[in-house]
């Protein structure tokens, strides 16, 4: 019977499979002018009226319309923006888009390896470009993301992606572009199958999981250091973190955690250090600036941990590291994540009512995250030579009700808007309310 | 100790005797009728009457008289002169004697049959469980309840929901089963907990235990009217069980409330068996007007010296660690009848220190003895235990003081006129100031402490010196360091009988030299320390409403309050009007318009801000301890209102999102889930408090993967949708059969009744015909267009509709359809992808059903999304483009048109409640924030006072840490700290 049940399962995904995403937009042949929208740099400035125009994928013109005279002429095509609102791409960091499709369907699950030192782990290439769920990202603003292994002590390697793409070759922006390390809990639950109190308390195991890492971290910079030892694929695929032509990502929420975490990598000379999680890290704020660790913070969409929290905590959390000087952005991580991240603006809005400004909130998904992934030089704020990736919306991109998306642009290619969801709605909307 | 064992079972082989009637091989007839005279004591016949001086007389076990008495002849005199006699105390809440039963072995899918055959379909019922068939007498469990003051328990095989009957037991270890059983059926247990010998699935949840307990008390009276034509072993057990004393293990006040509430509804007395926080809201436990067995387990302070941990604490469970043990005397003072347990004890000696700190926090002592003597009698309906009443059992203490002073010796605990030696009571005083001389030097000694256990305090001059005292039949031994080798490990060893004031005997020097010492008592001794200990209460922190962080001190009270010129979404014809005010007065919305005032009110400036009707969700699961009750394909008997927890901190969090209503709704694991809970989130208020009141009757109902169980194990019926339907026309005829067999009983003659058999009453059936009624309203959980279909199929061959599809992601592809059904939907926003059946979801969907006319609600069924409610239903407008006004109202109006509350509440309009937001900005925008919420003119959420709670928290906590850091120091034990977790509870919380 199961077996049955499994085929039918197994038909019905094939067939919906059958119904692809939108197709990649092809390159950019024409140079394009977008004017008098109001421009969302994405570092914190704002231009009211600006001529913004790019070529051959790149931006090669940001400026505020009201002071500047161009020829509008050298362009191929004109869009006139006035009223609207232009934002660089939106990036999501720490996300799983492209490695699960259906959460409860476990043959489309792909997010996680067994075992638990897995740095050789590679996200890209499970990153499905035909997912369905990643469509319904750009509709919203969100146009590139890190895709990140989970699971295990050291959960893999991830790479950061465009979202409109024909493989995940296309898609990627920058390959391999981090380790993530999952820190262990100083804190356990009881094991409520053995009896115990179905509690959280101190892991007494804790102090030995980090003797692990350390031991692991050390074996790992030894064996990158030799020569011509057996190849040992793990410990290979650790040499980025240490000639820092890759980062370290550490997911840790608790307050002596994320201390522990940072003199950790710091010991093991690893440079490019950034907290993921961070729910405690408002009382570690001058120590990350000192050690100059930004925050991936969770999403703040979440409940407070305890009942004791401040009812607001997490909506606030990005907020008040950026007013203590860390460098944040936001991710999407917890249930349905994946489907959730095109809520990534609505993340940022929700920040900006508890003390960050409303410029400031869009750099916590633009600037910010490409300045953490390193991609700040393609991407995060609209610059002159910087990556075309940018979209046009109706108004203010960080609210629900305005955030309406008229046109998308990845690397200067004018993307499809349309998803599985919005073919739905048409056809049904036509024959139920007979509108097309 | 052992010593005193050895002679106990020395003393019981000498004493044990046969019954009267009994062949006698070992010897000739020795009959006991000795009387024993107690004489010259302050006796305790009951807590309350007290004889000074007094005689008590007892012969074969019993009291046969006590006063001031003239002394038979041939009585054996013991003159207790200056010390205390008391009833001895009594366990109503025992498992002396009685193995915890072999748990069955678990099989590998689900069991939803009985295992056993002849007695009630369900085997956790087990009213035919005796205890007495499985008890055996555990002489050393008997000697430790007797080192501590017992005489009797109350013994029961502690398993199942119904229990069975307990044994009544002398604690006699002189004699046998035949002298001290006092009653083999003294009462019955229940409890919430189902029993370890069997499988059986059903019920899963506790509101699923309430109704089998309910059904099957409808049962037994069924059955008992000769209505049944099978027998039931069960059922005729508990028919004789009926009118013994009821004892129901609640564990917890919550769970008192819930059994108390089945108590009413059968005319049930249940005695509860409570969780030890009655206090925190006790005008509950009065109003319950039940009586009580209350347990003595105070939790141990945390170890709060590693800050990091300490944080992780909640401040409700430091504030149970600081108010536990004022529960007894909370109780006491509000007149609520109670007697106290040991059972929650591991060992006798912290019921012991407990109860004399509860004592200590303000527990009367006669209410404290009467709650181990004459109230558990009284629960029990005995009279003859727990007083020292003429006729009664001879069960009583001699103690050297008050029984509840820490400086008071239990001498002898009698059972059944059965002496149990635990202290010698003639043991000579010796405590004092002594001068002492050995070998030449000096040295002053203080004995204090208990008589027979004293300590010692050793000094040379004024140095204090390492000593220690033994003092045993007579002699004491002291064992001292010399000052100058104050370091080393070596003794000098004294003895010397006792005899006399002063003592004179030899010892051993360090260097094994034998000398002999003296040692003259200079002054008397006084217990000066005790005086010290009772000026110092301690710190007791008010209990708030409920109790803990955003807890209220006082509950916040209707008020009169005037809104000026806010932004008002009426809901109405009205639509949105700008600069408006709008009157509350007694709970209601008074006035709307311009320019309003009034006497006495308080007004609100909001200028600026926007005022709308609160939040309502129709779909949720906080608030309340259970979800599911899975155990069989239908639970239309089980209603999640029996259930409802009031102090979630997510109903708080609710309100900090503008919401005022919900709808707790019944999970998914099964096509006929249970009825729902319809509460307002009055925070601080009771569950009572909270349910609207002659709310309009909710079911859930569920469709699709949860309910064919695709995402986990099982074996149930059904297991495809095509099963979903059959069991629904299987259920729906049923009820439908049901009713007509009642309407025709109903209607036949008063003497065709007597003739007739009734019809058996089902919860279930009885729930399920109330929908073909039409008297109770479907919510269901759907996601794909071809179930949506065939329920509304299926209703209409009953000639009903369904009210609410819930979820209904696929509403979009059949909203012609339910349009003409008549079935309104309430969906997310924008899930989707989850599980296969989401695939096809849209977030699309609320608009295009709201534009085929269906009534659209937007719902949660998250406690993190139910607390910005307001975005959700913004996103109707960037996907389908709903109008602003239409949006909203899918948080507001429209649920509560679904839940058929719109005559009072869903918009702003004279005379409905004043459930109200005021939102700092447009409520749909993701900048607003609720600054206020208000339900019936109470303001229970106040942005501001939020902030300023979350700092009195901190302040709280702080001042418990260092409570705890101080009891810590003074060498009370502690726990490691924990973080309490809430579950978060969803439609598959199993």
């Amino acid at each position: 019977m199961k077996k049955i049940v499994y085929t039918f399962l197994c038909m019905l995904t094939g067939l919906s499979v059958l119904q692809a995403q939108q197709t990649p937009a092809a390159k950019q042949t024409k140079s394009i002018l977008i004017t008098n929208a109001t421009a969302h740099i994405g570092d914190g400035k704002v231009i009211e009226n600006s001529f913004i125009g790019f070529k051959d994928g790149k931006l090669t013109l940001v400026v505020d319309a009201t002071i500047s005279r161009i020829d509008m002429t050298q362009f191929d095509e004109v869009i006139e923006a006035s009223g609207k609102h232009v934002y660089p791409g939106f990036i999501v960091v720490n996300s799983t888009l492209g490695l699960v499709e259906i959460d409860a369907v476990k043959a489309s699950d792909d997010e996680r390896e067994i075992g638990q030192m897995n740095p050789n782990i590679r996200s890209l290439i499970a990153y499905n470009t035909e997912s369905k769920v990643i469509e319904t990202m750009r509709p919203n603003g969100v146009l590139a993301g890190q895709i990140v292994p989970q699971g295990g002590t050291i959960a893999g390697t991830s790479s950061v992606v465009q979202f409109d793409a024909w493989n995940w070759e296309d898609a990627a922006i920058k390959t391999d572009d981090a380790i993530h390390i999952n820190w262990p809990n100083s804190l356990s639950r009881g094991r409520w199958w053995m009896g115990e109190p179905n509690t959280i308390k101190k892991n007494e195991k804790y102090a030995e999981n980090i003797e692990t890492l350390k031991t692991y971290f050390a074996e790992a910079k030894a064996y990158n250091q030799g020569k011509g030892s057996e190849r040992n694929l793990p410990l290979e695929a650790m040499k980025g973190v240490f000639d820092s032509s890759q980062k370290l990502f550490i997911h840790a929420d608790g307050q002596r955690e994320i201390v522990d975490a940072i003199t950790f990598a710091e010991a093991m000379g690893i440079k490019d250090i950034i907290i993921v999680g961070g729910a405690e890290a408002t009382p570690v704020a001058n120590f990350l600036v000192e050690h100059n660790v930004p925050v991936v913070v969770t999403r703040p969409h979440s409940l407070p941990s305890m009942e004791d929290i401040d009812v607001k905590g997490p909506y606030k959390l990005a907020a008040d590291l950026h007013a203590k000087g860390v460098k944040v952005t936001i991710d999407p991580a917890g249930d349905m994540e994946r489907m959730s991240s095109r809520n990534l603006p609505f993340y940022a809005g929700t920040a900006a009512v508890y003390g960050i400004d409303k410029e400031e909130a869009i750099s916590l998904i633009t600037k910010n995250p490409a300045e953490i992934l390193g991609i700040d030089d393609i991407m995060g704020t609209l610059e002159s030579g910087k990556d075309a990736t940018l979209f046009i919306s109706e108004g203010d991109a960080l609210d629900m009700r305005t955030n309406i998306i008229s046109k998308a642009f990845i690397q200067g290619r004018d993307i499809s808007l349309e998803t599985h969801q919005t073919e739905l709605y048409h056809r049904y909307n036509e024959k139920i309310n007979g509108q097309p | 100790m052992k010593k005193l064992l050895l002679c106990l079972a020395v003393v019981a082989s000498q004493w044990l005797s046969a019954q009267d009637y009994f062949p006698k091989n070992d010897g000739v007839k020795t009959p006991e009728n000795a009387i024993t005279a107690f004489t010259n004591a302050k006796i305790y016949v009951t807590p309350t009457e007290i004889i000074e001086n007094g005689t008590l007389l007892i012969q074969k076990g019993k009291v046969i008289g006590v006063g001031s008495l003239t002394i038979p002849k041939n009585a054996i005199t013991v003159d207790l002169n200056g010390k205390y006699i008391y009833p001895s105390f009594i366990e109503v809440f025992s498992e002396f004697g009685v193995e915890k039963p072999k748990s069955a072995a678990r099989g590998r899918t689900s069991q939803y049959d009985a295992t056993r055959e002849g007695f009630y379909w369900n085997d956790h019922i087990r009213p035919d469980q005796k205890t007495i068939d499985v008890f055996s007498f555990n002489d050393k469990d008997a000697e430790e309840l007797i080192k501590y003051g017992f005489g009797v328990v109350n013994t029961h095989l502690n398993d199942g929901i119904i229990q069975g009957t307990s044994v009544l037991v002398a604690l006699n270890t002189k004699q046998d089963n035949n002298y001290r059983i006092l009653d083999q059926n003294a009462s019955q247990f229940l409890s919430f907990s189902k029993s370890s010998q069997s499988n059986q699935n059903y019920p899963t949840s506790l509101m699923g235990a309430m109704a089998l307990i309910r059904q099957f008390y409808y049962d037994a009276d069924w059955y008992a009217k000769g209505n049944a034509e099978t027998k039931d072993l069960a059922i005729e057990a508990q028919l004789a069980n009926k009118t013994l004393p009821q004892f129901f293990d609640a564990k917890s006040r919550k769970n008192s409330v819930r059994a108390d509430k089945i108590a009413n509804e059968f005319g049930i007395n249940y005695i509860l068996k409570g969780g030890g926080d009655e206090y925190a809201r006790i005008d509950e436990v009065i109003a319950a007007n039940a009586k009580y067995v209350i347990p003595l387990d105070f939790p141990d302070a945390y170890d709060v010296t590693d800050p990091y941990m300490a944080s992780k604490v909640a401040l409700s469970d430091m504030l149970y660690w600081n108010q536990a043990p004022t529960n007894a005397k909370v109780l006491a003072e509000n007149g609520v009848t109670f007697a106290l347990t040991s059972s929650e004890n591991k060992k006798l000696k912290d019921f012991q220190e407990n109860l004399l700190k509860a004592i200590e926090y303000g527990l009367d002592e006669t209410k404290a003895l009467e709650a181990l003597t004459t109230i558990p009698a009284s629960l029990l309906g005995k009279t003859d235990i727990g007083t020292l009443k003429k006729g009664s059992y001879a069960n009583f203490l001699i103690t050297s003081g008050p029984v509840f002073d820490k400086e008071t010796t239990l001498y002898e605990n009698w059972v059944q006129g059965n002496r149990n030696l635990l202290e010698n009571m003639h043991t000579q005083d010796i405590r004092g100031t002594y001068a002492v001389k050995v070998d030449g030097e000096m040295y002053t000694m203080d004995i204090k402490g208990k008589i027979e256990k004293p300590s010692i305090e050793f000094k040379q001059d004024s140095t204090k010196i390492n000593s220690k005292i033994n003092y045993d039949n007579g002699w004491v031994h002291i064992f001292y360091s010399p000052v100058s080798e104050s370091e080393t490990t070596e003794f000098v060893r004294l003895s010397s009988l006792v005899n006399g004031n002063d003592f004179k005997g030899s010892g051993t020097l360090t260097n094994g030299k034998e000398i002999s010492w003296t040692a003259r008592k200079t002054e008397d001794f006084e217990a000066k320390e005790k005086k010290d200990k009772e000026e110092k209460t301690p710190e007791v922190l008010p209990v708030s409403f409920p109790n803990m962080a955003y807890g209220f001190a006082e509950m916040p009270k209707q008020q009169t309050i005037l809104f000026k010129n806010a932004t008002v979404w009426t809901n109405e014809a009205d639509g949105v009007l700008e600069e408006t005010d709008v009157l509350v007065k007694d709970g209601k919305i008074a006035q709307i318009g311009k320019n309003l005032s009034a006497k006495g009110a308080t007004v609100v400036d909001a200028t600026g801000k926007h005022l709308t009707s609160g939040i309502i969700d129709e779909h949720s699961h906080i608030g309340t301890d259970a979800v599911n009750e899975a155990g069989q394909n239908s639970s239309a008997e089980v209603t999640i209102e029996d259930v409802v927890d009031p102090a979630d901190i997510n109903l708080y969090r609710n309100l900090s999102g503008g919401v005022t209503t919900i709808q707790i709704l019944h999970g998914s694991a099964n096509p006929i889930g249970g009825r729902s809970a319809l509460i307002k989130l009055k925070w601080g208020g009771s569950a009572d408090d909270m349910l609207i009141d002659n709310a309009p009757k909710f079911i859930k109902f569920a469709l699709g993967e949860n309910v064919k169980q695709s995402n986990w194990g099982g074996g149930r019926f059904p297991q495809s949708r095509m099963g979903v339907e059959q069991v629904f026309i299987d259920y729906f005829q049923r009820a439908k059969e049901y009713n007509e067999a009642w309407n025709t009983y109903n209607g036949l003659s008063k003497r065709e009744k007597a003739k007739t058999n009734a019809p058996r009453y089902d919860i279930e059936l009885e729930t399920i015909s109330e929908i073909i009624n039409q008297e109770r309203f479907i919510t269901c959980h759907s996601y794909v267009q071809s179930e949506i279909n065939m329920l509304m199929k299926v209703a209409e061959q009953f000639n009903f509709n369904i009210n609410t599809f819930t979820h209904i992601l696929e509403g979009y592809k059949v909203a012609d359809k339910m349009k003409e059904h008549g079935v309104g939907g309430s969906t997310f926003s924008d899930w989707w992808a989850y599980k296969f059946e989401v695939n096809d979801a849209i977030p699309y969907n609320a608009a295009i059903m709201h534009d085929a006319g269906i009534t659209v609600a937007i719902n949660s069924d998250d406690a993190e999304m139910s607390r910005r409610l307001n975005q959700e239903a913004a996103k109707t407008v960037k996907y389908g483009g709903m109008t602003e006004e239409e949006a909203w109202k899918m948080v507001t109006l429209n649920p509560a048109k679904l839940l058929h509350l719109d005559d009072t509440i869903g918009s702003i309009k004279t005379g409905k409640d004043a459930d109200l937001v005021l939102w700092s900005d447009n409520p749909l925008s993701i900048y607003a924030i609720a600054e206020k919420t208000m339900i019936e003119g109470v303001v229970y959420y106040d942005y501001e006072q939020m902030k300023a709670k979350k700092v009195e928290t901190a302040v709280t906590k702080n001042k418990l840490v260092n409570m705890m850091i101080d009891a810590k120091n003074s060498g009370m034990k502690t726990q490691a700290p924990k973080a309490k977790e809430k579950e978060l509870m969803h439609c598959d919380t199993l």
